[in-house]
């Protein structure tokens, strides 16, 4: 007890120095275990959606872009398919095909076109507000809702993707009727609407005022066509009637289709219809492709630790040379001790325990750091991940 | 208190050597050393703490053979029954006056720290006329108070014997007086006796002996 009282007297009094020791050694124990938990923690978050992602249909080309963009929502943009694709898949009876079109986004949030299916197929649950209903509606995820300050009641506005494609996407305006629970996934930062509303921004669907009017008609002035047609920029009770998509559906664009085969059987023999290279679309594994990635970062991860490594080893021998320093400093007190009679062991028991106590302290706050880190890993994770798309 | 016979030591690493027929000090004797530097005077203090041991010769300090004690044993004899003054008094910077004072018992289980020690600490500190700065830290007290906290460390655990190795030669001429009297007046209540080295013959009437000590000294062929 006496040997902690001088240490701590010690430590509080050059509080200054001991502050700094205990930081700079709180943080060499810290950054590899805090780097440890998030970089765990985003492996698993990465191959979490991918092993939950069985099989993903897409244009044939980048299988990583294609991964990305139907995942996590990512800029990547592969080339669209048709919604024959997935049609193909129904047809099949193999699987249950679930489209995704994640080409638009709004106040930087990506805006993703679906089906109902993939709320029940990612385990979706709407914490406020109800799910989508109708052509228009909006279901956003926590952080978006968080983000922006929005909730049910509220609308968010398509971000016009082209400027000078007088053809289609057009900003539209989407009311707000739901808001997502947070799952710390990809789908805590998407807006969704259902593939038709998507369509709607591409241009593909629209609304607007009549061009023909009985009166035209029965006056016999009808025109094929009227540049002073209004078109419609956000989706009401009133004029939902007037939207509609010009040609087959068959031929409209999604990004990918998440693919849900019925068990290993079906999910074989589909990925053996794709297998032709001459096929314009691919049915891939996003777990494969995730792990892929995954050891590529990891790799990237032991050239970290090296750096890691060699960082803490010049660390401790900075903090080494200031506790021997100052050990020397106090050489004279060291003599005092032994001439007033200081039992054997005592000097050596007086700088253990200052050095204990500045590690205890250290780790203690290296800790509390670490178990904050744990703590708010999968949501931070979360984020990261977001802001890489 | 302290009797030396046929006292010899030498330093392995050097060619210094300490030769004493015979020292004797009584009980509550003050005794002065003085000497030429390097003739022996602060060794001879060492040996008879048990700090040094000795080649040959006996060295006993209250009835107990220093030369002839364990090393575990001179500590704790060392602890119980001397106390020490240093020229440079040897506070300890991140302690208290108070604890400064205290220190002897935080280091050694030789000593128990009580309620005893602590009034004894503070009665001492009162006596020293530092008994308003007990909470100060040594930069916080001028020389003198300083000298005067190591004089009341030596003297709260009651020694027998107070060594005093130039405990007055950072001092101004005043002060050197003052402190002198209240080592004496202080070791005088506790019935200890006091060694003491200097080299200030102003002092030296106030000891009732003094001891030459460039007599001791042999060289290296010695």
């Amino acid at each position: 007890m006496n040997a902690l009282y001088l240490a701590f007297a010690y430590l509080r009094y050059h509080w200054g120095r001991s502050l700094v020791l205990t930081l700079v050694a709180a943080l060499i124990m810290f950054v590899p275990i805090a780097t440890q938990i998030l970089l765990s923690t985003s492996e698993r978050a990465l191959v979490a959606r991918g092993d939950a992602t069985p099989l993903l249909l897409g244009s044939r080309g980048s299988q990583l872009d294609l991964t990305m963009a139907a995942l996590y929502f990512s800029d990547e943009r592969p080339d669209p398919v048709t919604m024959r694709e997935v049609e193909a898949v129904w047809d099949s009876g193999l699987a249950v095909p679930i489209p995704v079109h994640s080409a638009f986004s709004s106040a930087g949030f990506r805006i993703v076109g679906t089906t109902l299916d993939y709320f029940d197929f990612r385990g979706l649950n709407v914490s406020d507000g109800r799910g989508l209903s109708i052509l228009g509606d909006a279901v956003i995820g926590a952080d978006v809702a968080q983000a922006l300050g929005k909730g049910v009641g509220d609308s968010l506005v398509s971000s016009p993707e082209n400027l000078f494609d007088l053809d289609g996407v057009y900003p539209l305006e989407m009311p707000i009727v739901g808001v997502l629970a947070p799952t710390n996934s990809p789908d805590d930062q998407a807006i969704f609407v259902d593939i038709k509303t998507a369509w709607v921004i591409q241009g593909i669907g629209h609304g607007h005022e009549d061009v023909v009017t009985a009166a035209e008609v029965a006056a016999g002035t009808a025109a094929l066509s009227n540049a002073a047609v209004v078109q419609y920029q956000r989706i009401t009770d009133a004029n939902i009637e007037t939207f509609h998509f010009h040609g087959s559906q068959e031929g409209f664009p999604t990004s990918a289709v998440i693919v849900v085969p019925n068990d290993v059987r079906s999910g074989t023999i589909l990925k053996g219809r794709y297998l032709d290279s001459e096929n314009p679309a691919q049915l891939i594994e996003p777990a494969g492709v995730i792990q892929s990635l995954v050891d590529r970062i990891f790799r990237i991860k032991s050239l970290l630790d090296a750096v890691t490594l060699i960082i803490a080893i010049a660390a401790l021998a900075a903090i080494g040379l200031a506790v021997f320093l100052s050990y020397r400093l106090r050489a004279r007190e060291i003599a005092t001790a032994v001439k007033l009679g200081a039992r054997r062991g005592m000097v050596l028991r007086l700088l253990s325990a200052e050095t204990i106590t500045l590690l205890s302290l250290s780790a203690l706050i290296a800790a509390t750091g670490a178990a904050i880190v744990s703590r708010n890993a999968e949501a931070w994770v979360g984020y990261l991940l977001a802001l890489g798309s | 208190m302290i009797t030396v016979e046929n006292l010899t030591f030498r330093y392995s690493a050097t060619s210094f050597g300490l030769r004493v027929p015979a020292f004797h000090l009584q009980d509550r004797e003050r005794v002065a050393i003085v000497g030429p530097s390097g003739s022996g005077k602060t060794t001879l203090l060492n040996l008879i703490a048990g700090i040094l041991t000795p080649e040959a010769g006996r060295i006993d300090v209250a009835g107990t053979d220093v030369a002839t004690l364990s090393e575990v044993e001179r500590r704790r004899f060392r602890a119980s029954t001397i106390g020490f003054v240093f020229q440079d008094f040897a506070l300890l910077d991140y302690l208290s006056a108070r604890q400064n004072i205290l220190y002897p018992y935080r280091i050694t289980p030789a000593l128990t720290l009580n309620a005893a020690a602590r009034e004894r600490a503070e009665a001492l500190a009162a006596a020293c006329g530092i008994g308003d700065k007990l909470d100060r830290h040594p930069t916080a007290l001028s020389q003198g108070e300083q000298q005067r906290v190591a004089i009341c460390r030596a003297l709260v655990t009651q020694p027998k014997l107070i060594l005093s190795d130039e405990a007055t030669g950072n001092l101004d001429p005043e002060s050197k007086s003052r402190i002198l009297d209240l080592l004496f007046e202080q070791a005088s209540e506790a019935g200890a006796a006091v060694l003491a080295v200097t080299h200030d013959h102003e002092l030296l009437p106030r000891f009732e002996r003094v001891l030459d000590f460039a007599q001791f000294r042999q060289g290296a062929d010695a």
